[in-house]
């Protein structure tokens, strides 16, 4: 008995070095994300810097590296951002309305459209591009204009507004309901005065989510058309270019000042999304309720 | 004793008298937003298959999907998908190789190593991984990854499958990382403290009671990941070349399925000829490859749900 106790005191743990090994690579896998990201950083910030000026805010794009910039493009992404928000947030937020307030789950239909949704969310964004050239472009004869590039990124963003609206609509308690509808309350004012102010932070924080990924979307737009020169400024039947579209025709040309310029471009391009995403970040950490 | 009034012998009405027909176009309205997905959905099949089918009464569908030489521009042009489909294979492989094994790593140490502090503050980090726009990636991978690679001695030109697919696989880390630990973290906590007592170490825990318990929700995530892989275009547009190339050497340029689709979109090919029709029928393709993988890994994901909720 005894015996057996001092020995299970004094015998090493097998597999210590294993384990410790093991612990390594957990760690340089964590490691790797952060250093690309640095990497990555650092990369485009050592090389752009120096062309985020007023130039690149205030001049179109043109065959002289020295005085182009993009300020056709960074206003078209301003212009698709806003048409983006009222195009996507009333569709996903009726969307998730009806499916989690309205639909009845037992009807073959709507199991459907869940299932739906959730493939639209992983469709790639290149077939999106396809939709808009067929249809809005050549199809129904829209051409090359800003109003298709926006409602194009509308669609692909829309799955992902949804699905965030449902959850954040599915954490408001029920009991929150029953005590409305217990008042006299109809089914839309209880929805419209209790569960929607409830799910807003969710709602919001999805949303700006969602814009900020469709704000960086390039592959759709070029099927639509945004690769052209554009020296003017965006109208929303005009011809068009959104700010990564401009970084891609940037790299793509072969000297070597227009790869610096299309990293002033990034500089701007993740200075809006990051921004973003750290405001919808500190949204839901503001407003998260519980509940 | 009075008797009750003739009224409250009736039971009780809880309809209401009359109709509220504001009530009824709300949902109306509401339905039609949710309409607008399934219009998604039948406007793309509508808009990939419709020119697709066309393209197949021209091109025999056997002769596409197993066709060596891709060169629908040239004279007399040649329609074989494959060389198309091996540069997306050969992409995704490298993107595999880093972010099946460092995502799974990555997740492993969210869900079973990292203090709840230290999680908290690590995954928004990762989740900024997966907010950079994939353009941003093409220019890093060009810039910055090929030159290291050169450096390393491997004999890669301007443009590799190589490098277009390692900066494509720390994309998808977060993608893997993230749903691979909310399985994880489903796992049942009797399940640990029942290994432990029977004295197993944090490794043991983690690569034999957890990992296999969340194993349904692991592999979609790395379904999920090899899906985005293969529909991912501005990373291989920019870094891994633009020309057709049957190969399975990753050090070489190739052009994939979606490079090809963004590549001949984007100019003004004209509407209705055989050039114009290509794109669907690549689309298309690509298409049922990552719809096929999207529903198995959805599938999955329910799966573990069911389980362990």
């Amino acid at each position: 008995m005894n015996a057996a106790a001092g020995n299970l005191r004094t015998k090493r743990p097998r597999g210590l070095w294993t384990g410790r090994l093991f612990y390594g690579f957990l760690v340089l896998s964590l490691l790797i994300g952060f250093l690309t990201l640095g990497a990555l950083l650092a990369q485009v910030f050592l090389e752009g810097y120096k062309w985020v000026d007023l130039v690149l805010f205030l001049e179109a794009p043109s065959a002289d590296p020295r005085i182009a910039g993009a300020e056709p493009a960074i206003l078209a992404t301003i212009y698709i951002g806003i048409l983006l928000l009222a195009f996507t947030v009333p569709l996903g937020v009726g969307t998730a309305i009806y499916l989690e307030e309205y639909a009845n789950r037992d009807r073959w239909y709507n199991r459907m459209l869940e299932v739906n949704i959730q493939n639209l969310a992983a469709v790639p964004s290149i077939v999106y591009g396809i939709l808009g050239l067929a249809f809005l472009v050549r199809g129904l004869g829209l051409g090359r204009v800003l109003l298709a590039g926006a409602m194009i990124l509308t669609l692909l963003v829309l799955p992902t507004v949804i699905i965030a609206a449902r959850e954040a609509i599915r954490a408001v308690p029920d009991s929150i309901r029953q005590a409305a509808y217990a008042l006299g309350a109809t089914k839309w004012q209880v929805v419209w005065r209790q569960v929607l102010p409830g799910a807003l932070p969710g709602i919001a924080t999805g949303s700006i989510l969602a814009l900020s990924r469709g704000l960086g979307e390039t592959a759709p737009l070029l099927l639509v058309g945004a690769l052209t020169y554009v020296s003017f400024n965006p109208t929303l039947l005009g011809d068009f270019t959104a700010l990564p579209v401009q970084i891609y025709q940037w790299i793509a040309r072969p000297q070597e000042e227009f790869r610096t310029l299309a990293a002033s471009a990034i500089i701007v391009l993740l200075a809006i999304l990051l921004t973003l995403n750290a405001f919808a970040i500190w949204l839901r950490n503001r407003y998260e309720r519980r509940w | 004793m009075a008797t009750p009034p003739a009224a409250a012998q009736q039971p009780l009405r809880l309809r209401a008298t009359r109709r509220r027909w504001g009530e009824d176009v709300v949902k109306v309205v509401l339905a039609l937003c949710a309409f607008v997905s399934v219009a998604t959905t039948v406007g793309i099949v509508v808009a990939l298959f419709q020119p697709a089918i066309e393209f197949f009464r021209a091109i025999s569908i056997v002769d596409f999907l197993t066709g060596t030489d891709w060169s629908p521009l040239f004279v007399p042009a040649s329609f074989g998908v494959l060389p198309l489909i091996a540069g997306t294979l050969l992409v995704t492989g490298c993107a595999i190789l880093v972010c099946v094994p460092f995502g799974l790593g990555a997740a492993i140490y969210l869900s079973e190593y990292a203090q709840p502090r230290t999680r908290k503050t690590l995954k928004p980090l990762l989740e900024i991984l997966a907010g950079v726009p994939t353009v941003v990636y093409g220019y890093f991978a060009l810039t910055f990854v090929t030159p290291r690679l050169q450096d390393l001695g491997l004999p890669v030109g301007v443009f590799s499958a190589l490098s277009a697919g390692l900066v494509m696989g720390v994309m998808l880390l977060p993608t893997v990382a993230s749903i691979s630990e909310d399985s994880m973290s489903a796992v049942p906590q009797d399940l640990r403290d029942g290994a432990y007592a029977l004295g197993s170490t944090r490794l043991n825990v983690s690569t034999l009671i957890v990992v296999p318990a969340a194993i349904s929700g692991i592999i979609a995530s790395f379904v999920l990941a090899i899906s985005r892989a293969v529909g991912e275009t501005m990373i291989v547009l920019i870094a891994a070349g633009g020309q057709p190339n049957f190969t399975w050497n990753p050090q070489e340029a190739v052009q994939t399925m979606t490079a090809f689709i963004a590549a001949t979109g984007q100019g003004d090919v004209p509407t209705g000829t055989i050039e114009y029709k290509t794109i669907f029928a690549v689309g298309a393709t690509l298409f049922v490859m990552t719809f096929v993988m999207n529903l198995f890994a959805i599938r999955l994901v329910r799966r573990f749900r069911e389980v362990y909720e």
